[in-house]
């Protein structure tokens, strides 16, 4: 399709305001202001409506098509949340309203949204308090490694070192990297955190370590006891990394089980939208020693049943986000815990887990699966039989598309070859569950049979396989270039 | 239960296939020491229960005033058509384009997007975009830092305090050191800036117009950072770069922005967007995701994540950045504001904006003992006035009336507790001007 430039046509009409009596040549010297046009389009409204619905028409969505895309949490998302988050009370308020003096008294039931979501974000990950603020999974991650780097300053410990498993997602070590750690990569045994390797890279220097759980794999860390107890023999906090909440609601709560910060992802466990990439959220909670390190604000509860925003903790790592968050992000998730409440959260969980295990039964007998036990909400196959690889992890990914899926996370976590990642999620009918199986191992079939019947895939999308090498050298990334 | 579809019967068929004897037996590796030792939360609600209660909420947020806050947020009008295109399923229930296959609309735009900010600024590459205008003003300085090897940061005392306060807290453990430059009467002292360009600069960080409405020129200071190695970083408003000079035209080497402006509601701080374009030479240094034009195997055109080397994914605490989504919806919403409005209606939303403040302080300094701070500097939709009181005084007692005259300047910078901000939009009426104006000239 043409991009929306190509369709401009000069002198058409678009949703214009009044014409302004005055402009800025009248109000601003003539050095101020830009020469050449910034030549945006000449559209109609109906020019828009028709290029982005078509547009639109080009992708896969969770309401369209099952996406069992491990690690993401694809589950659907509610349209009532939706509702509330375009509630004019919540969309039209000037985030800087509490700041005015007095003013907050304007704003007390978005204050109150916040306040009650940290509430019942502690009480489902049994954490102290929680910020709201980070407004990403992986900015999380970058909160809580900062706070673990002010405790530690503030405790005078000379700490330098983060570890990290080797089957994190790739924004741990990068965030604290960023947090101005160095990374100590961890190899995993038997697909999960080994006390004895960690033995080896634990010491003095170790600030903190970043944990999945259950991991990439889905697999659970059985050993975490014994991992809690060797960190805190050398004052090093303990990272959740809440990607893969989806599967232990009601049944772990991270700060009973000894963790000392989390963040969660707002867009995956909690049933936000993804949309294409972002917004999502990515709240952290911590742990009571934690608490004065957390980001400012914070929004308390004032006796007279008042809310107000607290600026007032000189231990706190400062602003990591301009106000409070993705605030409308945050008001989906609220409305989509109330809704569901204690018992449709553990129902959520096990419906999440016993899928994947269903999934992974039904499975398992085309594509190996190096870790064949219980899983969690999740599990990897790989492609390859006993190391010999027939068909490409990323073969069997278009192939599905094909059919009408979004493919599984491919080629992660590294540490399995070929590896295809598989999450169906809570919301998925055993119907859809069987028929993808059923599609999945037709596919396998096929392939055995005719290769290039998968590595000619996809055959039914608006394109085939695209050059990436070419894009990646032409840099070719805007209509100007 | 709501949104799962498993029946007892489903639920039992599974289990005979995974050969579990019941669910919870799934969970049996969670040792009893990881068990929760409570989870106590309110009982579910039907959908009907759970909107009434959001909207006895939302109606506790007052409505209804008129309001001058600005300070680099703003309340623009949204066409109706950017809900209406942003809200199709396919757009926002979809997950990053890792499948370009199945993504090319997602794609397409978000190479649109980039299109549309480059015209804006003026400089020819952008990223898919970042969480807010303060995340890329760190992420900005970070590729200048990369880029030059130097740790100093000249930053200007005018630009937003809380993209300021940002980059405190994301600089404190990376051993930078952050050079503060006074402003004057609230416009940037060049003089002063270009005189703090030295050899262990990397970037020299502005903003236009500034944190207080100011509307400057910065080529010069620029054109001495180039000559010293320095990369120029400036922050701009998005909806007055259809009028004012661009980045590219003062040979910036970087321009970010908070994207608000551009059909996102205020809504309480965010979901925002963070804008960053760039000259050729830091393309790869730029952080988060990119879109690039290619073609497929049968010479189609199409799009694709690129430039991921950069990338965490692969590069792992070696990236660019730990950023590993975009804003894509919210970058959706700024392209389809831009295409709606079009060329000529951004234009006039920037002329509007300009024309009402203008008469705002044109009536507000007609007051006895008031004054525009920066006494005849040029300004935008936005400027800063002296009052002979407190400004908490008098927003306060405004407020109470229905109007919000505007941000208390003294919150950020001493001495200025007289001071107030008032920004000006294309939805402020000459009317609503008038008002504010009896009212303030009433409460002195």
């Amino acid at each position: 399709m043409n991009t929306v430039f190509k369709k401009s046509t000069p002198g058409r009409e678009g949703v214009w305001p009044a014409k302004p009596g005055k402009a800025a040549p009248d109000l601003l010297p003539a050095g101020l202001l830009r020469g050449a046009s910034a030549n945006l389009p000449s559209l109609s409204e109906l020019d828009v409506v028709r290029h982005f619905t078509g547009l639109s028409q080009l992708n896969y969505g969770v309401d369209g098509n099952f996406y069992p895309l491990g690690s993401c949490t694809m589950k659907y998302n509610p349209k009532f949340a939706e509702t509330v988050a375009a509630l004019p009370g919540f969309t039209r308020l000037h985030p800087m309203l509490p700041q005015l003096k007095g003013a907050g008294r304007l704003c007390q039931g978005a204050l109150e949204v916040m306040y009650e979501t940290e509430q019942l974000l502690c009480e489902i990950c049994g954490m102290k308090a929680f910020t709201l603020h980070p407004m990403a999974g992986a900015h999380g991650e970058l909160t809580g490694v900062m706070i673990i780097a002010a405790y530690h300053k503030d405790k005078g410990n000379k700490k330098t070192k983060i570890i990290v498993p080797d089957s994190a997602h790739g924004t741990n070590p990068a965030s604290a990297h960023i947090a101005g750690f160095d990374v100590v990569n961890l190899p995993s045994k038997d697909g999960i955190v080994d006390p004895d390797e960690l033995a080896k890279v634990l010491d003095d220097e170790v600030a903190g370590m970043m944990m999945t759980c259950p991991n990439t794999l889905g697999l659970f860390e059985k050993n975490l006891p014994r991992i809690v107890e060797m960190l805190r023999g050398v004052d090093a906090l303990l990272y959740y990394d809440g990607a893969n909440m989806n599967a232990i609601m009601g049944k772990m709560r991270v700060g009973d089980a000894g963790f000392d910060v989390v963040h969660l992802n707002l867009h995956k466990t909690f049933a936000t939208p993804h949309g294409g990439g972002g917004p999502g959220a990515g709240p952290v909670g911590v742990s009571e020693r934690l608490v004065p390190y957390l980001p400012i604000s914070r929004v308390e509860k004032l006796e007279d049943g008042q809310f107000f925003l607290n600026y007032d903790f000189p231990k706190s790592i400062g602003y990591v986000a301009p106000f409070y968050g993705n605030f409308g992000v945050v008001l989906r998730a609220y409305a989509y815990i109330l809704r569901l409440g204690k018992a449709g959260l553990v129902r959520a969980t096990e419906a999440a887990v016993l899928s994947a295990n269903y999934l992974r039964k039904r499975l398992d007998k085309v594509l190996e699966v190096p870790f064949d036990r219980v899983c969690m909400h999740e599990f990897v196959a790989s492609a390859c039989n006993m190391s010999e690889c027939h068909v490409r992890a990323l073969d069997i990914a278009k192939a599905l598309l094909d059919k009408g899926y979004h493919a599984p996370t491919i080629y992660f976590p590294l540490i399995v070859k070929e590896a295809l990642m598989f999450e169906p999620t809570e919301t998925e009918s055993l119907d859809t569950l069987d028929q993808f199986a059923d599609d999945l191992i037709a596919i396998l079939a096929e392939a055995e049979k005719n290769p290039e019947f998968v590595t000619g895939a996809p055959r039914t999308l608006p394109v085939t396989r695209l050059d990436e090498t070419r894009a990646a050298r032409n840099m070719e990334l805007t209509d100007d270039l | 239960m709501p949104y799962v579809p498993h029946t007892p019967e489903d639920i039992r068929r599974m289990l005979d296939v995974i050969g579990a004897p019941s669910v919870e037996s799934l969970f049996d590796e969670i040792g009893p020491e990881m068990r929760p030792k409570r989870f106590d939360l309110p009982e579910g609600q039907s959908e009907m229960d759970v909107l009434a209660h959001m909207e006895a909420l939302a109606a506790k947020n007052v409505s209804g005033q008129v309001s001058f806050l600005g300070a680099g947020f703003y309340d623009h009008h949204i066409p109706a058509a950017v809900d209406a295109l942003s809200m199709r399923s396919e757009f926002y229930t979809a997950y990053t384009p890792y499948q370009p296959e199945a993504s090319q609309g997602t794609l397409q735009a978000i190479f649109e997007y980039q299109t549309a900010v480059t015209r804006l600024t003026g400089l020819p590459y952008a990223n898919a975009s970042l969480y807010d205008g303060g995340t890329a003003l760190f992420e900005a300085a970070m590729m200048s830092v990369r880029h030059t090897g130097r740790r100093k940061l000249v930053v200007c005392e005018a630009v937003s305090p809380i993209y300021r306060v940002m980059l405190n807290s994301y600089t404190s453990n990376l051993h930078l050191e952050l050079v503060t430059i006074p402003h004057k009467n609230g416009v940037c002292d060049l003089a002063a800036l270009t005189a703090a360009l030295d050899a262990d600069t990397a970037a020299v960080i502005v903003q236009n117009p500034n944190f207080f409405g100011a509307v400057s020129d910065f080529s010069n200071l620029f054109a001495s950072a180039r000559a010293a190695g320095v990369v120029s970083i400036i922050s701009v408003y998005p909806v007055l770069q259809s009028v004012l000079k661009t980045p590219g035209e003062m040979a910036a080497d970087v321009a970010v922005a908070e994207g608000q402006s551009l059909g996102l509601p205020l809504s309480f701080g965010g979901p925002y967007l963070g804008i960053m374009t760039c000259n050729k030479a830091l393309v790869r240094q730029m952080p988060g995701r990119v879109v690039g034009r290619t073609v497929d195997g049968q010479g189609r055109t199409g799009y694709v994540l690129t430039l991921q080397a950069r990338e965490q994914h692969i590069r792992r605490q070696k990236a660019t950045s730990n950023i590993c989504s975009n804003q894509a919806l919210c970058a959706l919403r700024a392209l389809l504001y831009l295409c709606l409005v079009g060329q000529e209606g951004l234009t006039r939303t920037a002329n509007l904006c300009l024309e009402r403040a203008h008469y705002a302080a044109e009536r507000l300094t007609a007051i006895p003992g008031v004054a525009r701070l920066s006494g005849s500097a040029p300004f935008g939709n936005e400027f800063a006035i002296t009052l002979p009181v407190n400004a908490y005084q008098v927003i306060d007692k405004l407020t109470s009336r229905g109007v919000v005259p505007g941000f208390p300047l003294g919150r950020y910078y001493a001495g200025l507790e007289n001071a107030l901000l008032v920004a000006c939009t294309e939805k402020t009426s000459m009317e609503s001007i008038g008002i504010f104006a009896e009212m303030l000239r009433g409460s002195l």
